[in-house]
């Protein structure tokens, strides 16, 4: 189990003062009207009953009790999704509810430093500012070894591409974001479309998002490419550049698959507002897919409602059965491994390729790119190549981060462009790693991790909504990378999957509803300790290490001793 | 007719089919493919056939078992199809217990093994280890030829202070002469738990014997004042009992008693439901919704959690208040069985182990009358005796090995085994109804015993995490009764539906490792005695160490059944290592053909 952010943990007390000495000479003086209450208690799930002192600073709300053997609490505003007051007398309680659907409780003595404090937090959790934010304030206190800004570059996996294929090439049509906003500067694309053929395409999709390559399956040398939808509208308007761009990418006599992810009706609706989706006539050599993954706007509600489901105290089995069902989330779940194992199958038994789109191409298509990968792709499925995966198909494609993952499950507000769109990618991926328990380099710490940074993190990664907001904010220059932290030796082997052995295969899962199972280590963490089961994990943990390191060891140390003693013995034994 | 070629067995899930040719035996169904892997289904274990009408293809043949594998077969000529369903219809009803396979089953043991394997567990021991007999608790001789009740052991405990009289003026005014009887001392807080069946009260009638007895429980605890006198029924149907003159206690009569009903449903309740839940899992292109609310509405997973939630409810009693509690439902053998086991399990570490799990069958169901021969069809009978409570328990079991990883030596193989063999009667352990009828059977030398089988076996039921200090720290396990911590067992409704289990075992993965772990530092002690005494011995260090490479290689585990090969292959399945075998793996059926719109 996981409390705040990691490195939350190690800060000692005393730096507490600075900070806030820090903060003050900053704009959130103003902000915090109250600083410091004392006689706070706080409750929170699985921790005793902590009685201590409240401090909030510009970034954190903090309760420590000043003694050794309690564990203090260091939570992020950013954090924070939504707060209730309560006051019984002078006694004022605050309930903190948390974008990792944790929840607090905070009783403060005095009604007027409760208002206060709820005012600051509210205040301070919601800030609009994004050079406000905690990343460009956070100091690492660890040693960055390697910077995760310069690990995944497009340039260094363009290379592995080249190794395998000529037909792709890297075009800089984008260098200063103005063909595509949403897409990184170098983009892989047919060899033979020039870029001027891409500005025309562009021009025709969603957002400019015109085909680009997302995945070359090296086995049969299918590719999968994903977009913006056409914008075809209501005549049917057509463009020859767009046509040629994807025809490039088929071999000659092949047909391709288009999977749209929306169903046929939405499709259709979508014409009305200008998009649409390929007809047949103009693209006869690609046979169109539709699938029926849910708007972004559904899938928020779908999570509200199934955290209201798992965090109902009511003992009815009917009850909770029957709130799962209507949450859909398991729905949602489902459709989107379909879909993507379609698109696998595609390019993996059918030897076809794949072009994935949506409508804006930034949430349903990257669901199914990325986990077409994980099903096909064995590098996926390691802790540097899931890192990987996730800034190529999700930060570098343009997935707006900062706007899906604004609010979580518990906000009041109306949700804006929320979504969780990357937690139900984080949920299909753990249903894999479910089925497929030695398959993965990590375990599902590494998925909760991640769920966790992209709601509220002290690293940069997570920040802004595409390739170009985090260069104008110049994230890389000004904050961390959540990689420079993943990738330190120690929190590898923490993330890692003891139990896993390369697997060069594809991976197909089962997405029969028995199949899928409720992901307990995000939705029901909270409601249960998990330590009996975190103990059975360590145990097999030991039970695995035990044997391939102590024990095949000894055996080794023991074997050579033995060769020694073997070489030096002739000499005692011929007289 | 013994077999009959060309037959297709169409994969449950999808549109897969694999060909092959049908032998019929006394005793087994086996289908053999062309490439020689079997399918054996033994006859006990259909619980339908069904011949479906004539298709293009051929005349297919629906074959539904108890341990809720479904078989579809298509049969070319209508002929063999008809010829298949009319032997098996005639095979699998067998009308007297000497056409059991349990009489004809021989595993290739002496006289003297088969003898053993019988005696391995001892109920008289499991009391004495319990603390009984004891200065409240006495061993009672009056059902010593089942006189008083014959659906009763003969060894019974009760109170000290239970003279015959009373015993005998008790049974008669209970259902079925099922008095209350010890079948748990918690000696901790020497706090009993007992069991018996209705009283025969009816609107108004009383009976100072029983009123004795339950008295007499209550004296045997100075903890506590009073008696919980646990009703596992719903109210209505304790009171629609009463106009038949049966009925539950009237606080007013019994003094010290505190009454309670837990409402967990009837057997017809949960034979339904199960059938329900069947159903809704069993249909192809289900949905997550229709999953969801199939869930939902048959009640099944609401059923489990009520059996839970009585039991949690007794072992509080017992544990944290220390009172002694009287257990039963109508009759006293399903509901009454469920709870007093599955609170013993609660509240007693040792019938967490792989033994302990065996002596609490074998004493709250065998012993006690747990009617398997009716609730399990072993002979035709009437279909309305037949429920699914036993599995219903094992469900239960299941549920609290997920919740605790470390508490249980036995991992969900030792369950869906004991399912499997419940159902097969190959062993005689869960043969008739009663001990009375049992002992008539002569099964103990006659037929073999399960236990014996199961405990040679035991390694593969081991539990990897399992933690035996575990019991130190948690002596009593308080499982969460949130609905969300119940779960749909997969591995027991969909035990040979491959396609849908997880492709690679985290289980059958540590144990191998586990295993290895041991033969390793047998090793190492094996090369530092080499060591020792220097070299001399370089062969049989290279001996050592081919053993070893062969141990670490020998990842397939096999759990024999009853049903040869078929069996080991499934299991083999489910706990094995795919590294080589995961591609061709099924989907799901939507995609088998991509669906193509434009």
């Amino acid at each position: 189990m996981f409390l705040c952010s990691h490195f939350i943990l190690t800060q000692p007390v005393t730096f507490l003062v600075k900070h806030q000495q820090r903060c003050q000479e900053m704009e959130f003086a103003e902000l915090i009207k109250t600083p410091r209450v004392d006689g706070v208690v706080l409750r929170r799930p699985f921790l005793p009953t902590v009685e201590g002192t409240l401090c909030l600073t510009g970034h954190h709300l903090i309760l420590s009790s000043r003694q050794d053997n309690t564990e203090e609490l260091w939570l992020l505003h950013a954090n924070i999704d939504a707060i209730e007051k309560r006051f019984v007398g002078s006694l004022g309680t605050i309930i903190v509810k948390c974008k990792d659907l944790r929840v607090i409780q905070l009783d403060i003595p005095g009604m007027e430093e409760c208002l206060n404090i709820a005012s600051s937090i509210e205040v301070l959790s919601t800030l609009d500012s994004v050079s406000l934010m905690y990343p460009f304030f956070y100091r690492p206190m660890f040693q960055v070894i390697e910077d995760g800004w310069k690990s995944f570059l497009p340039e260094d996996a363009f290379k592995d591409l080249e190794s395998m294929t000529e037909e792709w090439r890297l075009s800089d049509v984008n260098k200063d974001y103005s063909v595509c906003s949403s897409y990184p500067p170098l983009v892989a694309v047919p060899k033979d479309v020039d870029d001027d053929t891409l500005r025309k395409a562009a021009a025709f999709r969603h957002g400019g998002r015109f085909p680009v390559l997302s995945y070359y399956h090296k086995k049969n040398g299918m590719v999968m490419m994903r977009s913006g939808q056409p914008l075809t509208g209501t005549n049917g308007r057509r463009c020859k550049e767009d046509e040629k761009l994807i025809n490039a990418t088929l071999r000659a006599g092949k047909r391709g698959y288009i999977i749209d992810t929306r169903t046929v009706s939405v499709a259709q609706q979508a014409k009305a507002r200008g998009g649409g989706f390929e007809s047949e006539a103009n693209y006869p050599q690609w046979r169109r897919i539709h699938k029926a993954i849910e708007r972004s706007s559904i899938l928020q509600e779908s999570l509200i409602k199934l955290v209201e489901a798992c965090n109902d105290q009511s003992h009815s089995m009917d009850r909770w059965l029957s709130k799962l069902e209507a949450s859909n989330w398991q729905t949602h779940v489902k459709e989107i491994l379909t879909t993507a194992c379609l698109a696998a199958q595609c390019i993996d038994r059918e030897g076809a390729s794949v072009l994935v789109h949506g409508t804006e191409g930034t949430d349903s298509t990257l669901q199914v790119t990325s986990l077409a990968q994980i099903i096909l792709d064995p590098a996926c499925r390691t802790i540097q190549g899931f890192q990987a995966l996730v800034e190529r198909e999700w930060l570098q494609a343009g997935h707006p981060f900062q706007q899906r993952c604004s609010q979580s499950a518990y906000s009041n507000s109306k949700p804006r462009c929320e979504a969780p769109v990357f937690l139900l990618f984080l949920d299909c991926v753990w249903q894999i790693l479910r089925q497929f328990p030695c398959s993965f380099q990590f375990s599902q710490h590494f998925l909760v991790l991640l769920f966790e940074h992209t709601y509220a993190s002290q690293f940069g990664t997570f920040m802004g909504n595409s390739a170009s907001e985090r260069s104008k904010l110049n994230l890389s220059q000004k904050t961390v990378s959540l990689w420079s932290w993943v990738n330190r030796p120690q929190e590898v082997e923490r993330l890692s999957n003891p139990l896993y052995e390369a697997n060069c295969l594809v991976i197909w899962p089962s997405v029969a509803p028995q199949s899928l199972l409720l992901w307990e280590g995000v939705f029901l963490r909270w409601k249960r300790s998990s330590r009996c089961l975190d103990e059975a994990y360590d145990e097999m943990v030991h039970i695995i290490q035990y044997n391939n390191k102590e024990l095949q060891n000894k055996v080794n140390n023991l074997r050579r001793q033995l060769a020694q003693l073997e070489t030096e013995e002739p000499l005692l034994q011929t007289p | 007719m013994d077999h009959v070629e060309q037959v297709r067995l169409l994969e449950r899930f999808s549109n897969k089919s694999t060909s092959g040719t049908l032998h019929l035996t006394a005793t087994h169904l086996i289908f053999v493919e062309s490439n020689n892997t079997a399918t054996t289904i033994l006859h006990h274990h259909i619980a339908s056939v069904e011949k479906l009408s004539l298709t293009t293809s051929g005349c297919p043949l629906v074959i539904q078992c108890r341990n809720f594998r479904v078989v579809h077969f298509v049969v070319q000529r209508e002929r063999d199809c008809h010829d298949i369903y009319s032997s098996l219809l005639r095979l699998l009803r067998p009308v007297s217990y000497d056409e059991l396979y349990a009489f004809s089953y021989n595993p290739k043991q002496n006289e003297q093994q088969r003898e053993e394997g019988w005696q391995l567990i001892d109920l008289g021991a499991e009391f004495e280890r319990m603390g009984v007999p004891c200065d409240r608790w006495q061993l009672t001789d009056v059902n010593r030829d089942y006189k008083i009740c014959e659906t009763y052991p003969r060894d019974l405990y009760v109170p000290i202070t239970a003279s015959k009289p009373i015993i005998v003026g008790s049974s008669k005014f209970r259902s079925k002469g099922r008095f209350p009887v010890l079948t748990y001392f918690y000696q901790e807080k020497k706090a009993a738990v007992c069991r018996c069946s209705q009283p025969l009260s009816g609107f108004s009638a009383r009976c100072l014997e029983d009123e004795s007895m339950l008295q007499a429980i209550s004296k045997a605890n100075h903890n506590s004042r009073f008696v919980y006198v646990m009703d596992t029924r719903p109210k209505l149907n304790a009171m629609a009992n009463r106009a038949a003159g049966k009925g539950y206690e009237n606080e007013d009569n019994y003094s010290n008693i505190r009454f309670q009903f837990v409402g967990i449903e009837n057997i017809h309740v949960m034979r339904t439901s199960l059938q329900k839940l069947l159903e809704v899992v069993g249909s192809r292109f289900l949905s997550v919704n229709d999953y969801l609310l199939g869930l939902e509405s048959c009640g099944w997973l609401r059923h489990v959690k009520a059996v839970v939630d009585a039991a949690i409810f007794l072992t509080k009693a017992v544990t944290v208040e220390g009172a002694s509690v009287l257990v039963h439902c109508s009759d006293g053998w399903d509901r009454t069985a469920q709870v007093c086991s599955l609170g013993a399990l609660l509240m007693d570490p040792y019938y967490r182990t792989i033994k302990g799990f065996m002596v609490l069958i074998e004493k709250d169901w065998i012993s006690f009358g747990h009617k398997f021969a009716d609730r399990c069809d072993q002979l035709d009978g009437d279909p309305k005796e037949v429920s699914p409570v036993f599995t219903q328990f094992l469900e239960c079991v299941w549920q609290l090995t997920e919740q605790f990883p470390q508490a249980f030596e036995f991992s969900e193989w030792l369950l869906l085994q004991i399912h499997e063999h419940v159902h097969s009667c190959q062993y005689g352990n869960f043969l008739a109804n009663n001990q009375r009828r049992r002992e008539e059977l002569q099964l103990g030398d006659r037929t073999h015993s399960l236990w014996a089988f199961l405990l040679r076996e035991q390694q593969n039921y081991l539990n990897p995490a399992y933690c035996p200090t575990y019991a130190d720290t948690h002596p009593v396990l308080e499982p969460s009764t949130l609905p969300c911590h119940f779960k749909f067992w997969r591995n027991m409704y969909h035990q040979f539906d491959r396609s849908m289990h997880p492709r690679q075992s985290v289980l059958k993965n540590v144990l191998t490792l586990k295993e290895s772990n041991c033969q390793l530092e047998d090793t190492i002690k094996d090369l530092e005695t080499v060591n020792f005494s220097t070299v001399f011995l370089i062969e049989e260090e290279e001996e050592v160490g081919e053993e070893v490479t062969e141990c670490c290689s020998d990842t397939e585990r096999t759990v024999e059944g009853s049903s040869g090969t078929e069996r080991k292959e499934s299991y083999s399945d489910l706990q094995g290592t795919y590294g080589a075998k995961a591609e061709p793996a099924v989907v799901s059926l939507e995609f088998g053909v991509a669906r193509m719109t434009c």
